[in-house]
């Protein structure tokens, strides 16, 4: 971590956005984590993410559990109400914060231990109610903040930095999304920006359930060798499926490729997902073929990453509820209150 | 051996088989006699069983208006052998016994000192109808046919319910009067009616409604503004959550879209339930759960961090007999300490105690008015007796020009305005800092909520002065509560009395019934109850005003009592506890007696007056 806090002015020709914001207007706290640590490389794609797709700041929630992970959210979108809530938890208060309020952008970040162990419930529910949100796993294999224990996502035979190996079969949160129902899957490595700035804005866009799982390096307790979740490892066992190239409304679009390179998918509100293919016979719209693909791969030692699966067509919980549009906290009595008349004639129907 | 008899005032104790179709047979039979104008209380006792294990239904007759269990059975309609022996050992001397004698029983089944009435309700049955299903569920009508015989009720009244209940099925009507006939036909021919217990034509209702807790305060709900429901089943409480969805769909579903204007999620646990309902309560939405005792243990995390944060958020406890699984389907009021000090560390939470199903609504809807205003949780604490029994109860009563306190909240306008904006700043003094709802301005007022530490701006922070200003603003926060909350109320009694008794929740109407029997016995108590938590000053004041004051609970550790003397700072050693809790709702017989002997024992007779 560093002490030197950043100056609040800026060179004069920072871009800024339509909206008129600067990358630093959608920056955080200074970062306490490690130096070189994957989290903190998550937390500046987020920041580009929402750069980018012009965002108004406070038009974001950002919520998360306990741990490392969950502490970035101070380090990002300080302009943006955040939640730091109780270890594992973080769906169920992000679910709560959705139904409130149907008209902001969530983010939720989680890491293994709470999303895995502690929270593995909380996050099945939320993936399968379709809980219009983008979860980002920042996975690590490792408990970080209590000094290098193993989590429910390190592999089988993977060892600790003590030399100690892992008996205990790992879970895979993307297979787990994969058969839950969410409605956009993905992996990525948070070494490799490029690839993963347009999958959150590819996530952000989409209007259900989008889960990404970044394998973020512990530079202090998991970049050994003998880990699976190391720098060198990820590196050298990363299969792409495929690469995000753009994710806009707006942009014209040109084909620059040769057929069969490129699949476009236009999500509901209209953006659109270009998929450069790494994997010519990869469909990314079939949720089957997905998960076969995740255990023929895991199977192989590789680590897949890239855009798995995307519904164009999400339904959301507040579909499933048919809540109204207005958003439930700005409604005010006349729209909730029945009433003295309602109430009389209920009380006549109770003699 | 002497008959009871007795006019409007007697208990009727139905024993039947879980699964059979006998609760709304049971309801008709109690409801008949509101519509002649007499008060009726009922209650279920029924098991954690679904089908086939015994249930009763015990209805309490008192024009007097004793809305209590008074205990003991006055006629017994058994409908269960397997409780047979049990249920006949409770019945009064001289009172009734109700059966089905198309079997003959050997007469040691019987007592002497109890009159028997046999009506062939399986022959009658078998004779009438070839389905079976048909053959049980108008068992049911046809024993509430004869009992109306029995009892001088009035067969129109039962008519007129059962045109209510079937307004839209002629057949079923029509099926279910000529079952109502054919029991009454019978008792009117064949056994000689009525019998001592009669019920006659009265004017004790008014405009009293019969309702049932859970349903109250599910509209208190609906009408204090809740828009999030987050639940997972669990006995006596699921009813609150699915009476929400039953009056939302039909008082808050937009007529033009039939979108809703509410979200109710039965969650994967209740972890889920309080999670969801402090994140819709951040995020500026009014949100409850309903719940029971295991529940409120798995929430206690949650509940350190809405206090600790500063969340709003409403709790419906109705309370079973614990500890752990306990008596699932008990009444018992045992977790007052488990919510007034939930989680760990220092906390403190408000509590409610509503006595009946008119204050399950009003406290349900002012629940939420408190939890924005103090921005924390508050627990409604209902039981078992109150939540699922259905209970006649003033009307319910709403203003029409009453707003809603959403409490103290920055707008746009206050923060483009250059106000000040700390989280937790205190800038009234009451221990309350004003909270802005994420997405309210581009630039100003965001901060991020946590369960650490953090100094007035909300920025993470271990310094310890910071922590203890903290606690100390929290503390003063729940001082400000004690004005709000609703203050005890007193029943005092009509001479000067030495005794005091301090009670809540359903332990109401058995106490106001144990006041007026201790009255006649000449021992005069006033009584006091609590409807909340933090206390006031009245409650130390009523302590130090009697050099007895016994406190009536339901649970077996004096939960209230031990709350009492922590937080109100009363005098232990005035306070006697009085305790019920073997599941049943207490009486006031119990009350009474208990009351009567320490009494005794605390009273000085002059020496002269025993010798003489």
């Amino acid at each position: 971590m560093t002490y030197l806090a950043k100056p609040r002015l800026h060179h004069p020709t920072l871009p800024a956005n339509r909206l008129g914001y600067t990358r630093r207007d959608y920056e955080g706290a200074v970062s306490t984590l490690c130096a070189g640590c994957g989290h903190d490389s998550i937390s500046t794609a987020i920041i580009q993410a929402c750069f980018d797709l012009e965002l108004p700041p406070h038009h974001l929630a950002k919520l998360s559990g306990i741990g490392c992970s969950s502490k970035t959210p101070t380090y990002f979108l300080g302009n943006s109400h955040g939640f730091n809530s109780v270890h594992g938890r973080m769906p169920s208060v992000l679910t709560g914060a959705n139904l409130a309020n149907r008209g902001l952008i969530y983010i939720g970040v989680s890491g293994d231990g709470d999303s895995a162990s502690i929270g593995l419930g909380q996050f099945a529910h939320c993936m399968r109610r379709g809980v219009n949100m983008v979860y980002i796993v920042e996975n690590n294999g490792v408990y970080g903040l209590t000094k290098g224990q193993f989590s429910a996502t390190a592999d089988k035979g993977s060892k600790s930095k003590r030399g100690a190996p892992n008996f205990d079969e790992p879970i895979d949160l993307v297979g787990l999304a994969l058969q839950l129902g969410a409605t956009f899957v993905a992996r990525s490595f948070s070494g490799d920006k490029a690839q993963l700035v347009p999958l959150i804005k590819g996530a952000i866009l989409h209007e259900g359930a989008a889960f990404i799982d970044v394998i973020s390096p512990c530079v202090a307790f998991n970049n050994h060798p003998g880990s699976t979740k190391s720098y060198d490892f990820v590196r050298e066992h990363n299969e792409a499926v495929n690469y995000l190239d753009f994710i806009t409304t707006r942009a014209q679009i040109t084909a620059d490729y040769a057929p069969g390179e490129v699949e476009e998918v236009v999500q509901h509100n209209g953006s659109v997902l270009r998929l450069r293919k790494l994997a010519a016979e990869y469909d990314p719209q079939n949720r089957v073929a997905a998960m076969n693909c995740l255990h023929e791969r895991h199977a192989a030692g590789e680590i897949v990453t890239g855009l798995l699966y995307v519904d164009p067509e999400p339904r959301d919980l507040h579909a499933h509820l048919g809540t109204v549009d207005t958003p439930l906290a700005g409604l005010a009595e006349p729209g909730l209150c029945p009433g003295a008349e309602a109430l009389g004639k209920l009380n006549a129907s109770l003699r | 051996m002497k008959p009871i008899e007795a006019i409007n005032d007697f208990v009727v104790k139905f024993a039947n088989v879980n699964g059979s179709g006998s609760a709304s047979a049971n309801r008709l039979f109690a409801k008949s006699m509101m519509r002649m104008g007499v008060p009726v209380s009922p209650r279920n006792i029924f098991p954690s069983n679904i089908q086939g294990l015994p249930t009763w239904y015990e209805v309490r007759v008192s024009e007097a208006g004793w809305l209590g269990r008074r205990g003991g059975v006055d006629l017994l309609v058994a409908m269960n052998p397997q409780t047979w022996d049990q249920d006949v050992r409770e019945i009064e001397p001289g009172g009734y016994l109700f059966y089905d004698c198309t079997k003959p029983l050997p007469k040691s089944k019987f007592r002497d000192d109890v009159n028997v009435i046999g009506v062939p309700l399986t022959g009658i049955c078998n004779r009438e109808y070839v389905d079976a299903r048909e053959r049980q569920l108008f068992k049911n009508i046809i024993y509430v046919g004869a009992l109306s015989a029995l009892l001088d009720i009035d067969t129109a009244e039962i008519e007129t319910l059962l045109a209510e209940q079937f307004a839209n099925n002629e057949k079923l009507l029509a099926s279910n009067v000529r079952a109502l006939h054919l029991g009454r036909d019978y008792a009117a021919a064949d056994l000689s009616c009525p019998i001592g217990l009669r019920v006659e034509r009265s004017a004790k209702i008014g405009s009293r409604i019969f309702i049932d807790g859970n349903s109250a305060a599910a509209l208190g709900a609906v009408y204090g503004g809740a828009t999030v429901c987050a639940w997972y089943p669990i006995t006596p409480s699921s009813s609150l959550a699915e009476a929400f969805a039953r009056y939302c769909a039909k008082y808050r579903t937009d007529p033009q879209t039939g979108k809703r204007r509410y979200a109710i999620v039965q969650a994967e646990d209740e972890l889920a339930s309080i999670g969801i309902v402090i994140g819709a309560g951040w995020n500026g939405a009014r949100a409850f759960t309903a719940t029971s005792g295991p529940g409120i243990s798995l929430m206690q995390e949650f509940f350190g961090l809405a206090y600790f944060a500063e969340i709003p958020a409403v709790v419906f406890n109705v309370q079973r007999a614990g500890p752990s699984t306990g008596m699932p389907t008990r009444t018992q009021q045992a977790d007052i300490l488990a919510c007034a000090y939930a989680s760990h560390g220092d906390t403190r939470h408000v509590l409610l105690f509503p006595e009946d199903p008119t204050e399950c609504f009003e406290f349900g809807a002012a629940a939420f008015d408190l939890a924005e205003r103090l921005q924390t949780p508050v627990f409604v604490m209902m039981d078992l007796d109150i939540g699922m029994n259905e209970r006649l109860a003033d009307p319910l009563a709403w203003d029409d020009a009453r707003r809603y306190d959403r409490g103290k909240v920055m707008s746009f306008e206050d923060l483009e305005s250059g106000k000040e904006f700390g989280r937790y700043l205190d800038v009234d003094g009451d221990g309350i800092a004003y909270r802005t709802y994420p997405g309210t301005h581009p630039t100003r007022g965001a901060y991020l909520t946590r369960g650490t530490t953090k100094d007035r701006y909300a920025r993470y922070s271990e310094a310890g002065p910071d922590y203890v200003e903290n606690m100390q603003r929290l503390a003063r926060k729940f001082e400000t509560a004690g004005t709000l909350v609703p203050k005890p109320r007193l029943y005092a009694a009509t001479r000067p009395a030495r005794f005091g008794a301090i009670f809540y929740g359903s332990t109401s109407p058995a106490m106001l019934e144990a006041l007026h029997v201790l009255a006649e016995r000449g021992i005069h108590v006033n009584a006091l109850r609590v409807r909340s938590f933090p206390f006031q000053s009245e409650i130390a004041d009523f302590v130090a005003s009697h050099p007895w004051v016994f406190v009536v609970e339901q649970n077996r550790d004096a939960q209230l009592k031990t709350l009492l003397v922590n937080e109100a700072k009363v005098n232990a050693s005035r306070l006697i506890s009085v305790l019920h809790y073997d599941g049943t709702p207490v009486t006031a017989r119990f009350i009474a007696d208990e009351i009567t002997r320490h009494a005794g024992a605390r009273t000085v007779v002059p020496f002269k007056k025993v010798a003489s």
